[in-house]
């Protein structure tokens, strides 16, 4: 295949994100001792497990041509909830976890509903549900709580070995999501009714697909991962923090940009957000091992890839005209 | 717009005092503000209070007013991006980038003048106020470059400078808060002109020079058909992203000019929580005072309105021990209901139930 078929091919940017990622560690292994070992890998799962969930539900949002800035929100809001049940009202982990997820879905569904039915802009009522979340979280408490119930402690010291480095069960709960997203997208009903609708939502109604129930479904799994993430979040800090992922809605958004779904929706892969999280993650993991590199950096960059990765896509959409 | 002209050919039945208020489109964010200070004055004692100390008005209202004027100004601002169908969420970014740039020229070495220490600008203020407008107006031209000529989402466009802007901000000052000690700067932000606060005389001079644009040159109805229908816009012969990036640009200016404010209010540049939010409050601002998020039907007075419902909110917040967290989630619940109020669906719905 010459160079010319492969870049008008759909898939180009989603190749570019994967040359870029190699081409970051590699030049990370050439300049730092020990950059390129197995650890380091598994360490970027492990440090952004709770960014890959969310990437993961916002892949599906931006699929089906919307936006969904509540997540990082959503995200604290479980933290909290989950700390506060555990701290406070002692309820047992595994009931605090499942009524965390549910009511992330709830969450979701609601916002769903109200965009789908009153034909509001996504970005508005996210961005109340976002401001909404946020004021919860203060509700329940402006402090942070700690958590120390044996279960989350067991899951944030677990180490699971794995080919001679080790995971750690968020991390692996992430790579499970990741796995039942892809099979969600591509092999299932719900998958194509998302692709449909991101496409174009008349042809979508109009081929008879269920545009409504799809859409509050979308928003549900967004909220639903993002509490997840919460989970995840809570497992790898012990706490629970109204303050906890600030901005994360932006960098979801970047890493699945960046992992080459188009933003008008309608086309990308699900499992973009991977290559997308783990750009992310190397270079923060770059600018840590650099030493010399201030923290901002890793905004700049992010706003600058954020800035090709969207060139990329409005040339490619014009090349296709 | 020519069709509902011709009935006008003859003079209208006036409709009755009364139901001409009650349709006009500033009397439901006036309504609001209203509701809010009588439930003020009702439990606030001394709200309404105003006095005269050393020249200086001083009291609630102005108060309030006051702190009112960087969220007016970005208000301002916001209302024409919203009117094209845009959106900046970038304002925040502009507010730290801005304030940054200004407080650091300017900063201020002390000097001895006969005994007694003074403090000298590094750079003229002047100067410094222009550079710092100078760095808004860029970031506006990039967002408007991102919107009008590549044709990016709004939404995603200024996302960029979002994320960025506050990254350069910071870079600029090294992670550092910078602090001014140089005194004329203060009077921008909290000086006194007349006995009332300089910044309401920024905010009226941004408000009249716009308003007067809009009313008095075609700019107005420009922005309005672009909101309406960009190509139909197009094809009548605007030139629709030379439009479209003049409104970005304006928002940003405003937004720097907000960030001036700020920054000499507290006399000092932090470019990490400068403006937090402000996008979102801006956004708010905008939608109380009805302007449509759909495009096309703006109001800037509107807009002035919503912001000060804002303020006088978290006002009355703070001052009946409320916890301020609340404020979050009541802006948030206020959002949900003026957004399902102002849909199609809901008066659909609301007629059906009537008739």
């Amino acid at each position: 295949m010459n160079v010319r078929v492969l870049a008008k091919a759909p898939s180009f940017t989603s190749l570019v994100t994967v040359a870029l990622l190699v081409a970051m560690l590699l030049v990370g292994g050439a300049l730092y001792d020990g950059f390129l070992s197995l650890q380091v890998l598994l360490n970027l799962l492990i440090d952004n497990a709770f960014l890959l969930v969310i990437a993961i539900g916002m892949g599906f949002v931006i699929l089906s041509g919307g936006i969904d800035l509540s997540v990082g929100a959503v995200l604290a809001l479980a933290t909290m909830i989950a700390a506060w049940l555990l701290q406070v009202a002692h309820w047992p982990p595994l009931a605090v976890i499942a009524f965390v997820l549910l009511l992330g879905a709830g969450f979701g569904a609601g916002m769903g509903a109200i965009i789908h039915y009153f034909r509001l802009q996504p970005f508005i009522v996210t961005l109340a549900g976002m401001f909404l979340a946020r004021g919860l979280c203060y509700l329940i408490s402006i402090e942070s709580i700690t958590i120390d119930d044996p279960l989350f402690v067991a899951m944030s010291q677990t180490q699971l070995p794995f080919f001679g480095g080790f995971l750690s069960p968020g991390a692996l709960i992430a790579l499970g999501m990741l796995g039942l997203a892809i099979w969600l997208a591509h092999y299932s009903g719900f998958g194509r009714a998302v692709y449909a609708i991101g496409g174009n939502e008349t042809s979508a109604a109009m081929m008879g697909l269920a545009v409504g129930r799809t859409k509050v479904l979308v928003y549900a799994l967004s909220s639903f991962c993002a509490a997840l993430a919460g989970v995840l979040f809570a497992f790898y800090m012990l706490s629970g923090y109204g303050l906890h992922a600030q901005g994360t809605e932006l960098d979801a958004i970047a890493a699945v940009v960046i992992g080459g779904t188009l933003l008008t929706g309608g086309y990308g892969y699900v499992a973009g957000a991977l290559s997308g999280v783990l750009v992310l993650g190397t270079i923060q993991t770059l600018i840590a091992f650099d030493g010399t590199l201030s923290s901002w950096w890793t905004r700049i960059v992010i706003g600058g890839l954020l800035f090709v990765f969207c060139v990329v896509q409005r040339v490619m959409a014009f090349g296709k005209k | 717009m020519a069709v509902n002209d011709i009935p006008a050919l003859q003079p209208p039945a006036r409709a009755p005092l009364a139901s001409r208020m009650l349709g006009h489109r500033l009397f439901r964010p006036l309504a609001a503000l209203a509701v809010l200070l009588l439930i003020d004055f009702l439990l606030i004692p001394g709200f309404f209070h105003l006095e005269v100390r050393d020249g200086h008005l001083y009291g609630a209202l102005v108060d309030i007013v006051n702190r009112a004027a960087p969220l007016m100004l970005a208000a301002i601002g916001m209302t024409l991006v919203i009117a094209t169908r845009g959106i900046d969420i970038s304002v925040g970014a502009v507010v730290a980038l801005s304030g940054t740039v200004a407080s650091m020229l300017i900063g201020g070495t002390m000097v001895m003048q006969d005994g007694v220490p003074v403090y000298l600008a590094d750079t003229p203020m002047l100067v410094a106020i222009a550079a710092a407008l100078g760095a808004a107006l860029l970031c506006g031209l990039w967002n408007g470059a991102l919107v009008a000529g590549l044709g990016l989402q709004p939404i995603v466009a200024t996302l960029i400078l979002m994320v960025a802007g506050r990254g350069l901000a910071q870079l600029l000052t090294d992670g550092q808060i910078v602090t001014v000690y140089y005194q004329p700067y203060f009077f921008l932000g909290s000086g006194y002109l007349f006995g009332l606060p300089f910044a309401l005389f920024v905010v009226a001079v941004v408000f009249g020079v716009t308003a007067l644009l809009l009313r008095h040159t075609a700019l107005g109805l420009f922005i309005q058909a672009v909101g309406i229908n960009p190509v139909a816009a197009r094809l009548a012969g605007i030139r629709t992203a030379a439009l479209i990036v003049f409104v970005y640009v304006f928002a940003a200016t405003c937004a720097g000019m907000a960030g001036l404010l700020i920054s000499s209010n507290v006399k000092s540049a932090d470019a990490n929580n400068a403006g937090l939010m402000l996008e979102l409050d801006a956004i708010l601002a905008v939608t109380l005072g009805g302007t449509s998020l759909a495009g096309g039907k703006f109001s800037l007075a509107g807009s002035l309105v919503g912001a000060l419902i804002i303020q006088t909110l978290t006002y009355t917040i703070y001052s009946l021990g409320v916890p301020p967290e609340v404020n979050m989630v009541v802006k948030s619940v206020v959002v949900f209901l003026v957004c399902i109020s102002q849909s199609d669906q809901f008066r659909q719905l609301w007629q059906r139930r009537r008739a």
